[in-house]
């Protein structure tokens, strides 16, 4: 049962960490100072919600017998912790797995580009986000609940922040509306893995850990499209949607992502910072 | 009152030690010198959010990371503060972008030196932040209202980086040997570009007087440079690290360490642009403001627009 508990757990963890790192790389780059301050600062409520995630989700590894610990990631490093017998924590779920072993979605290792092309991917996923922590509040594990209690007001103010500049963009300039409509248009087909169930979300929806992410998804589609009316921009049909980042097939990007997360840790390994 | 009367105004304030306030009336040169100061530091502190921004994606492990990224978030704030001290004095921030942009108004010359390792993480916060406290704790009693309550809040989070930028240095220097060594090796390359942080000797510095009189200055360059000595060198024994300076010794005499001279040549360099960074930090910083450009001024059509339609609705 933990096995999977872990798996899902780091779905939700991995998807933090990776949109935290990506929105972390505008701080000092804003387009202007205010909002420098307020992308930094959601970089650092999801990097919190991640460190809550992947603490979790250690105490369960550290759990499990040696040979379901081997099993579990494909990771050099943490074998070797596990071979040592001791135990892991937080940075070791963050930098000593490789790609195949992250399980959040591909929308969030896309890379910035520009700010339209930011205020998407938050907008798609903040919106999500939200849905989906109001249900986890409910959820028959207890740290999980505990944990999305904790981080609901932030992943409520992250999505009225990228839902306002959403409509600020799409309802600005020329200039503005053309870009946030391309974008919209491009990160749509990424937005159908977030609500498509893998068997980590079966395997919790059964357990009443998860949620019903079709249901999710009615809700998503309500929200979405009443901002980009409010945007005067156009409703992508649903065509295509990419999936396999949480199952551990990613973009090319997620690799350069890790490569520099965990540069320390690999260079450097077992130290202490 | 006749210009005569609001200039004995202006002076009994300053014998007096009171505050001079953003409507008070103030002498033309007191209002560019301060224009010229805050907009100085207010661009120190953005630039500066750039070598330590640097390491942000790479910290070595989440706690550091999240300590890290709300630090260089600090210093986008201070930013603020500063700004909104220098717009109260009757400049508007674009202008002041505008001429950070074009090399008109000046950052410190700090930031033009290149974050090459994670223990720069532990020496800016340590030396860097420790000397910018130095330098303006004394601004906290500074005579421009706006700027001194500005600088109380800023030096509070500035002891703050300190005490973070001290304990990196701390666990690198309880680390491993090569630990030991990235510590040292950042040490050696911060400790006299610190150093110059507090400016040219007193002998070659202009203006002390007359900033002394109006509080933008309270002590000398070399006397706050002698007290950040005295107080780093012992941070510095505790931590086990050499500090590369020969000539440093301690001086029963005066009570303080003598202290080796800094290469001010290379400090003028810098300040002629010649520094190992000084082209890509500015580089960096026009890119973002250009490239800002259309997200700044779709913000200002869409509140436009939503004016209108209020006014509209209204009427
Ligand atoms: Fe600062
Ligand atoms: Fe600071």
């Amino acid at each position: 049962m933990s096995k999977e508990l872990i798996k899902y757990t780091l779905q939700i963890a991995d998807n933090a960490l990776v949109i935290g790192h990506r929105l972390s790389e505008w701080c000092g780059h804003g387009p202007v100072l205010e909002q420098d301050i307020a992308i930094t600062n959601m970089a650092l409520d999801h990097l919190g919600q991640a460190r809550n995630l992947y603490q979790y989700a250690a105490s369960l590894f550290n759990e499990l017998a040696p040979d379901e610990q081997m099993q579990l990631f494909a990771s050099t490093a943490l074998q070797n912790k596990v071979a040592e017998g001791k135990p892991i924590d937080e940075d070791d779920l963050a930098y000593l797995r490789d790609s195949w072993d992250f399980y959040n979605t591909m929308l969030v290792e896309m890379p910035n580009n520009d700010w339209a092309y930011t205020i998407a991917r938050s907008f798609i996923y903040d919106t999500y986000n939200h849905l989906f922590y109001t249900k986890l509040l409910s959820s028959a594990d207890e740290s999980l609940a505990a944990i999305a209690e904790k981080s609901l007001k932030e992943v409520d103010y992250h999505m009225r922040w990228s839902s306002e500049w959403v409509i600020r963009l799409g309802d600005g300039t020329e200039e503005s509306t053309r870009r946030m409509q391309a974008t919209i248009n491009d990160l749509w087909a990424y937005s159908g893995e977030l609500m498509i169930m893998n068997d980590t979300d079966k395997w919790a929806l059964q357990h009443n850990i998860g949620t019903d992410l079709e249901q999710i998804r009615a809700d998503w589609k309500l929200r979405t499209s009443a901002v980009l009316n409010e945007a005067t921009l156009q409703i992508p049909a649903d065509g295509w949607m990419h999936t396999g980042g949480k199952n551990g097939r990613h973009t090319e990007h997620l690799g350069y992502v890790l490569a520099e997360l965990q540069f320390m840790q690999r260079a450097y390994p077992g130290m202490a910072w | 009152m006749t210009v005569h009367s609001f200039q004995e105004h202006f002076d009994e304030k300053m014998d007096k030690d009171q505050a001079i306030e953003a409507k008070d009336w103030m002498p033309d040169d007191y209002r560019k010198t301060l224009i010229r100061q805050i907009a100085q530091h207010a661009h120190s502190e953005i630039v500066g959010m750039l070598p330590e921004g640097n390491w942000i994606t790479r910290a070595p492990n989440l706690r550091r990371k999240a300590i890290l990224l709300a630090k260089v978030q600090d210093e986008a704030g201070h930013g603020l503060y500063l700004y909104s001290a220098a717009e109260s004095l009757g400049i508007s921030r674009d202008d002041m972008m505008e001429q950070l942009h074009s090399g008109k108004q000046k950052y410190s010359s700090i930031f033009n030196y290149p974050t090459i390792s994670w223990a720069d993480m532990g020496a800016v916060g340590w030396l860097v932040d420790g000397a910018a406290i130095m330098n303006q704790v004394p601004l906290c009693r500074t005579s421009y209202g706006p700027y001194a309550r500005a600088m109380v809040r800023i030096c509070k989070e500035e002891s703050f980086h300190q005490r973070q930028g001290y304990e990196i240095m701390l666990t690198l220097a309880n680390g491993t040997e090569m630990q030991k060594k990235m510590a040292q090796d950042s040490l050696n390359r911060w400790w006299w570009p610190s150093l110059m942080m507090f400016g040219p000797p007193d002998a070659d510095s202009p203006h002390t007087e007359q900033s002394m009189r109006w509080r933008i200055k309270r002590f000398t360059n070399d006397e706050l440079r002698q007290r950040f000595v005295d107080v780093t060198v012992e941070q510095a024994r505790i931590l086990g690290l050499t500090i590369p300076d020969k000539d440093l010794k301690w001086n029963e005499a005066t009570g303080h360490y003598d202290f080796g001279t800094p290469d001010w040549n290379e400090f003028y360099n810098i300040l002629k642009g010649n520094g190992p960074c000084n082209k890509e930090r500015l580089d960096v910083r026009r890119k973002a403001w250009e490239e800002g450009q259309w997200v700044r001024e779709a913000a200002l059509a869409y509140s436009d627009k939503r004016r209108q339609r209020k006014e509209k609705k209204a009427a």
